[in-house]
């Protein structure tokens, strides 16, 4: 599924391409399709809208006005409120979560994925064969036995806890985008570097590792965007708030402060921040990242 | 070197899939030891009236979603083929929820809904003035929504990218022809992305299983139990009931579903692959 449709991805994210095909004169009117697209671009936009001015606000200039209407007195307060929060250190904890597992996961993935490209034999297919259906495993099936696990490591309430499962969630899809980009690369390189005597070690870091470059971005943002925002293996996994990440961080602040509703939005905009930013700088890599995730 | 990546999902994949099937054959409070007890944990599982619900609410669930998100995404799709610059410009913005936690986006929803401080009832609007998750039908009804709002952007670059492989050829032809354009929609688009409903049907039919963290954060099942799907009700049952055995039997019929629906929809798939090529 994945391979048929990682083509197509790319052209779609990539819109300086060359217009290979496609009706173009069918959209030249197309009023429900027009219609349908501002009418979404209406639906995302407004609640965000509201998220961003609203948690400028004060609560009770929240409770006055018109909720659709910008700040009349802007305040950092909410801000500020969030990171006394301890907002800093939960951050902190994704990060540490995040790059503890993707980097690992990656590199892993990437090894897998060399071996099965390059090797041969029953027990690299076996091994190519369980990585696929790995892509059907749901993690909440499965949570019950890792915390199990995770008890008898006796590593509850940790970060390292949150880490080993995802690395291993993480690995599937990896080998599968990894192994389609390291097939294509042409057979006379990794031969060239053979004559010149180097072993396979120095070919998977010295040549592969460089020329999947692409593939390794997109890997990486696709498991961080998944890790980040990761909210069942923290819940199950930790217990303490010291050992929160930001999704749970998120839950229980706004457990704490319901009624003051533009605390918890500059809560949620807070958090956001890093992956738009991210979004912003790296569009084309984040949303082919996202699109690798077709074959789940 | 297939080793470390091999170790990994071995110890946190494979076992705990084939441990979630041992342990709903034991007797567990998630604290002290593990009993094996037989058929003790399926036949209470079997027997509890929260199964049938929670299957019914999961498969109404994932029908309504799919049912709304495929029109939407394919009309979207069909819009964002176009290679005018504002509609590249409205995709930046279609992508930003993709982006955003399940809990992040639960907590939005949950305050720009709430019936006494929210926007929903801040606008002064009648309708809109509503408890929306407090009552069963509508706390469904906004679930398919956020869900929605989160994952049609996703399949609208699905058919995206499905639209743009057909041929103009066809179109030309179809226009020589004397086909209108809502005919040229259903003789030509339409058949032409068959596989690429099917594969979008897919994820979202076996993704919509997967809902948790966003009901969790929205509702936490409730109101009573209205959206308590199969996944929210395995939490309950072993994180806060401390019955991890039937907990796990619920996991093995998540898993089951799952197959089931992935085997049924590959084969529909498998038959709309091999029309399509012959079309081409």
């Amino acid at each position: 599924m994945a391979t048929t449709l990682t083509p197509d991805t790319d052209e779609a994210t990539a819109p300086h391409r060359v217009h290979t095909g496609g009706p173009r004169n069918l959209r030249q009117w197309n009023w429900p399709g027009g219609l349908a697209g501002w009418l979404w671009f209406g639906i995302v936009i407004i609640p965000i809208y509201w998220i961003v001015i609203t948690s400028f606000k004060t609560s009770a200039n929240y409770f006055d006005a018109n909720p659709l209407k910008p700040p009349t007195d802007l305040t950092f307060e909410n801000y500020k409120l969030v990171i006394q929060e301890h907002f800093i250190r939960y951050f902190v904890n994704s990060l540490v979560v995040t790059l503890g597992a993707v980097v690992p996961a990656v590199l892993a993935s990437f090894m897998a994925a060399y071996a099965i490209v390059r090797g041969r034999g029953r027990f690299l297919w076996s091994c190519n064969a369980l990585f696929l259906a790995g892509l059907a495993i749901p993690l909440q099936a499965t949570i019950i036995p890792i915390y199990l696990i995770i008890i008898r490591l006796k590593l509850y309430d940790t970060l390292l806890a949150i880490i080993l499962p995802s690395i291993a969630f993480a690995i599937p899809l990896s080998v599968l985008v990894l192994s389609n980009f390291i097939r294509d690369v042409p057979n006379e390189l990794f031969e060239s570097m053979r004559v010149d005597g180097a072993n396979e070690w120095k070919t998977l870091w010295n040549l592969a590792f460089p020329l999947s470059r692409p593939a390794l971005v997109t890997v990486t943002i696709y498991n961080g965007l998944i890790i980040w925002n990761g909210f069942l293996l923290p819940l199950v996994l930790t217990q303490s708030p010291e050992r929160r990440t930001l999704p749970l961080a998120l839950a229980a602040f706004q457990g704490q402060y319901t009624v003051n509703v533009p605390a918890v939005l500059a809560s949620v905009v807070l958090t956001t921040l890093p992956i738009l930013t991210l979004y912003v700088v790296g569009r084309r890599q984040l949303l082919s990242g996202l699109t690798a995730g077709f074959g789940k | 070197m297939v080793l470390p990546a091999l170790l990994f999902f071995v110890a946190f994949g494979v076992i705990p899939l084939l441990g979630v099937l041992g342990l709903s054959f034991t007797t567990w409070d998630g604290i002290g030891a593990i009993h094996p007890s037989g058929l003790t944990s399926w036949r209470e599982t079997l027997k509890d009236p929260a199964l049938p619900h929670a299957l019914w609410v999961t498969f109404l669930i994932m029908a309504l979603s799919w049912a709304f998100q495929t029109p939407m995404s394919l009309l979207l799709g069909v819009f964002l083929a176009g290679r005018q610059k504002y509609r590249a410009a409205l995709a930046v913005v279609y992508f930003v929820p993709l982006l955003l936690s399940s809990a992040a986006i639960a907590i939005t929803y949950k305050a720009l809904l709430d019936p006494n401080f929210g926007l929903s009832s801040g606008l002064g609007i009648g309708f809109l003035a509503q408890d929306w998750l407090g009552r069963g039908r509508l706390a469904i009804g906004v679930l398919i929504f956020i869900v929605s709002w989160q994952y049609i952007p996703f399949h609208s670059l699905i058919y995206q990218a499905g639209v743009r492989q057909i041929p103009t050829s066809m179109y030309e032809a179809a226009q020589l022809d004397g086909a209108g354009r809502i005919r040229q929609f259903f003789s030509i688009t339409l058949p032409q992305l068959k596989y690429t409903i099917i594969t979008s049907s897919t994820l979202m039919v076996v993704g919509s299983l997967t809902f948790f963290d966003l009901i969790w954060v929205l509702t936490a099942g409730g109101p009573a139990d209205a959206t308590r799907v199969l996944a929210v009700q395995m939490y309950i049952k072993g994180f806060q009931g401390n019955q991890m055995g039937p907990a796990s039997a619920i996991a093995v019929i998540l898993v089951l579903v799952g197959l089931g629906l992935a085997l049924l929809l590959r084969r529909i798939g498998g038959d709309a692959r091999e029309s399509q090529m012959e079309g081409a």
